[in-house]
């Protein structure tokens, strides 16, 4: 039986409009914003001014934080402006804009070439931390931080997820296709930078063609491939663990409670760059995709490159789009407009039409019990969505287990009532007081 | 790229994920819950008649109309295109005596609606099975008219006919083998549903047939209905009339409205536990309840009241079962 893990749905894939589609090189953008904060924690903090001329891949921001990760120049040119821009996650944050010198060159000494078995760990925790990776599965969690914990944190396994289990996005599918052997040694750098043995790859059984390419690439090194069941969210942290080590994390911890480190096939191949050819994170392969647009690509695109950009650089729109998606359909964030950038943790832009969405009268629960199967979390996600509605949020969070949610969304979808569980569960979380976590 | 469909500056929808939603709908769930009732209620026009025909219409025309009213005077959405007041027509008409006076129906089927439901707060918020409500209503006003039984329409000495629980209480096991002529022909009857009794729940073989096609289409799952019959059979073949373990299950699963109760109104999504664990305690409970209820209580049949009674119990089953949430306890 495939490794799976309790709950979960099965919404329609529809990954067909862009599953074959090579990863193309995106247009050079004409001027780039670039925000300081692309992950949880620190900000970076500028370190160009305007009007200073910058090339690719100078660093542009920085901080002494412990969680925290650099920001680099994505193009060559000047730097026009720094100060609040539209963000995806946020209404704004700091960006610093450079504006094209259409010349696109590197930093002096970029790129180069490393052998990386040769590097020892201090070198390795050096280079990563001044990689700006960050996670690019979706959570922004600053990998560097994960990719160096000293041995206080007893990091007995390294996860690699493939998954990718959110419809439509197929960029992790086409780095794993295209990019097995830059990933496997990725990985590999990965084990060796936190001095561990035991390495899992977990691919959802329905990327069969992935599944064989990366068997080939880890053949010899003792990383182990394994096929899991097709089913949202399979590619969630806490699940994507469970369906791999049985291990569970506790409720309010983290990965590294249970001596696990997962990295997103994205962020991998990004560390490769790094470590390899010194290159830090300036691009990142974004899929743009949907019903309403005209060509669906899977775009190797600059941070910092405008969502309008990219999807005139698809051929723009075939029909009327009603929702812009930062993501997926299940976890994405709808943008209310195109002029926001693409950050390190944009793993697709979804756009559809009025007809691929749902759209339903929300009716009241009738206790079906839907989203109690559905929750892999195993919460009773109706009573959550009831609390919410009124306003019980203390009861909520002590009998519920209201912070345990991990918002992915299966409740809702699954939901006939058409109840948008998720959103109450949302605000739920934001009335809790912060003393009370 | 062509300018026509070149991105324009636009404010685009925005709202909390998930954008997807399952097809399905809760009117879709009830209308399916009407197909899989529709063979088993037919058969009931087809073995008693007109009578049960019409009162099947009365009943589900009640109801549609107290609803549409009731959401007229609350000045709030009518919804009676949702299926859910058809479903508690038809469900209540089918625990019916196929004879009971249409304005009887009637009004049992607009106490259902107005008292069990819409006095609660409407679909979703009551705590009883608005049908059996109704059943348990009429049952005490009209108690004689409710225990009148017939098998056939020709039948001449038809009328009075008591169902084969009734004989079993009154006068034993003996009597009820012997009425319908050996033990085969009494299965027989009760499988096929060709014994007196209300108008829809004789039928077993149609009965489980819908109930199938509702676990089949995901509407509900195995475990009321088997934990429920299930529990009936054990108890009264254990408590048979001759000392332990001389009883007879087989009748029992059967017999009166158990199959129809627990494949259609125990599980009842709205009034029954949310959880599977859940649903086993409640369908436990139940048919120990109706095994009780049967064998030393003064009716001889309980599913109505027994299902009723585990219905004061959700919410409490609801408060303390709960599944194990991922992270705390038990995982490793």
């Amino acid at each position: 039986m495939l490794k799976s893990f309790r709950g979960g749905v099965h919404p329609p894939g529809n990954k067909s409009y862009s599953e074959n589609a090579p990863i193309v090189k995106g247009p050079l953008p004409e001027k780039v914003v670039i925000p300081v904060s692309q992950h949880i924690g620190a900000p970076g903090i500028p370190t160009v001014q305007v009007g200073d001329m910058v090339k690719k891949g100078q660093l542009i921001a920085r901080s002494d934080a412990a969680m925290t990760s650099f920001v680099h120049a994505t193009i060559s040119g000047k730097v026009v402006d720094i100060g609040e821009y539209p963000s995806s996650y946020r209404d704004k944050s700091i960006a610093i804009v450079i504006e094209s010198d259409g010349l696109d060159e590197w930093a002096p000494g970029l790129p180069m070439e490393r052998d990386w078995e040769k590097l020892d760990i201090e070198e390795l925790h050096s280079i990563i931390k001044q990689a700006g990776l960050v996670g690019m599965g979706g959570a922004n969690f600053p990998s560097a931080t994960k990719l160096t914990y000293g041995p206080d944190k007893k990091i007995d396994t390294v996860l690699l997820n493939g998954s990718e289990c959110e419809p439509y996005l197929t960029c992790d599918y086409r780095l794993m296709v295209e990019r097995s052997k830059e990933i496997a040694i990725g990985f590999q750098i990965a084990l060796k930078s936190l001095n561990v043995k035991r390495g899992i790859v977990g691919i959802e059984d329905n990327k069969p063609q992935a599944i064989e390419i990366m068997t080939k690439a880890f053949e010899g090194t003792g990383v182990e491939v394994v096929p899991l069941e097709t089913k949202y969210p399979q590619g969630a942290e806490r699940m994507f663990i469970k369906a791999l080590t049985g291990r569970e994390i506790p409720a309010g911890g983290r990965h590294f409670n249970i001596g696990i480190v997962g990295l997103n096939v994205g962020t991998v191949n990004s560390l490769y760059e790094a470590v390899v050819h010194g290159l830090p994170v300036i691009e990142k392969v974004v899929t743009v995709t949907g019903d309403a647009i005209t060509e669906p690509k899977n775009v190797m695109t600059r941070i910092g490159t405008s969502f309008k950009d990219l999807i005139d650089f698809c051929g723009g729109f075939s029909k009327t789009p009603e929702k812009i998606i930062n993501g997926g359909p299940m976890m994405g964030y709808a943008q209310a407009a195109l002029d926001i950038p693409v950050v390190k943790g944009v793993a697709g832009i979804t756009v559809l039409s009025k007809e691929a969405l749902s759209y339903g009268e929300e009716l009241p629960c009738i206790r079906c019990g839907r989203c109690v199967e559905a929750c892999p979390i195993g919460l009773v996600p109706s009573m959550l969505s009831i609390l919410g509605e009124r306003h019980k949020f203390k009861e909520a969070k002590d009998e519920f287990g209201l912070l345990s949610c991990i918002e992915c969304g299966s409740c809702a979808f699954i939901c006939p009532s058409k109840r948008n569980i998720v959103q109450y569960i949302r605000h739920a979380k934001s009335q809790v007081p912060a003393a009370h976590h | 790229m062509s300018s026509q469909t070149s991105v324009q500056e636009n404010i685009y929808s925005v709202s909390t994920s998930p954008h997807i939603k399952a097809d399905d709908t809760v009117q879709k769930i009830m209308w399916r819950v009407i197909m899989a009732l529709i063979p088993a209620a037919a058969f009931g026009v087809f073995y008693f008649g007109l009578s049960a025909f019409i009162n099947i219409a009365v009943s589900i025309a009640a109801a549609v109309v107290s609803e549409y009213l009731v959401q007229k005077v609350r000045k709030v959405k009518v919804t009676i295109t949702d299926g859910s007041a058809v479903i508690t027509g038809l469900l209540l008409a089918m625990c019916l005596p196929p004879d009971l006076p249409y304005y009887m129906t009637a009004l049992g089927s607009a106490f259902a609606i107005v008292v069990a439901k819409h006095s609660m707060g409407g679909l979703g918020f009551n705590i009883f099975n608005p049908a059996h409500i109704g059943r348990a209503a009429l049952m005490v006003s009209w108690p004689v008219a409710m225990t009148t039984w017939r098998t056939t329409e020709i039948s001449v000495d038809a009328v009075s006919t008591a169902t084969p629980l009734s004989v079993l209480k009154l006068e034993g096991y003996d009597s009820l083998v012997e009425l319908f002529g050996g033990k085969t022909e009494l299965y027989k009857a009760m499988l096929l549903g060709t014994r007196s009794g209300s108008i829809g729940e004789t039928c077993t073989v149609l009965l489980v047939l819908g109930g199938v096609y509702l676990m089949y289409k995901h509407i509900i799952s195995w475990h009321i209905p088997v934990c429920m019959i299930g529990t009936v059979a054990i108890v009264t073949w254990i408590f048979g009339p001759e000392g332990l373990f001389t009883g007879d299950p087989i009748f029992h699963m059967m017999a009166g409205g158990l199959i129809i109760g627990a494949f259609f109104m125990a599980t009842d999504m709205v009034t029954a536990p949310i959880t599977k664990k859940g649903q086993i305690i409640f369908a436990v409970g139940a048919g120990l309840l109706v095994s009780l209820i049967r064998l030393k209580g003064g009716y001889p049949e309980g599913v109505c009241y027994s299902i009723l009674l585990m219905n004061c119990v959700t919410p409490l089953i609801d408060r303390y079962v709960k599944p194990r949430i991922y992270g705390t306890g038990g995982g490793k």
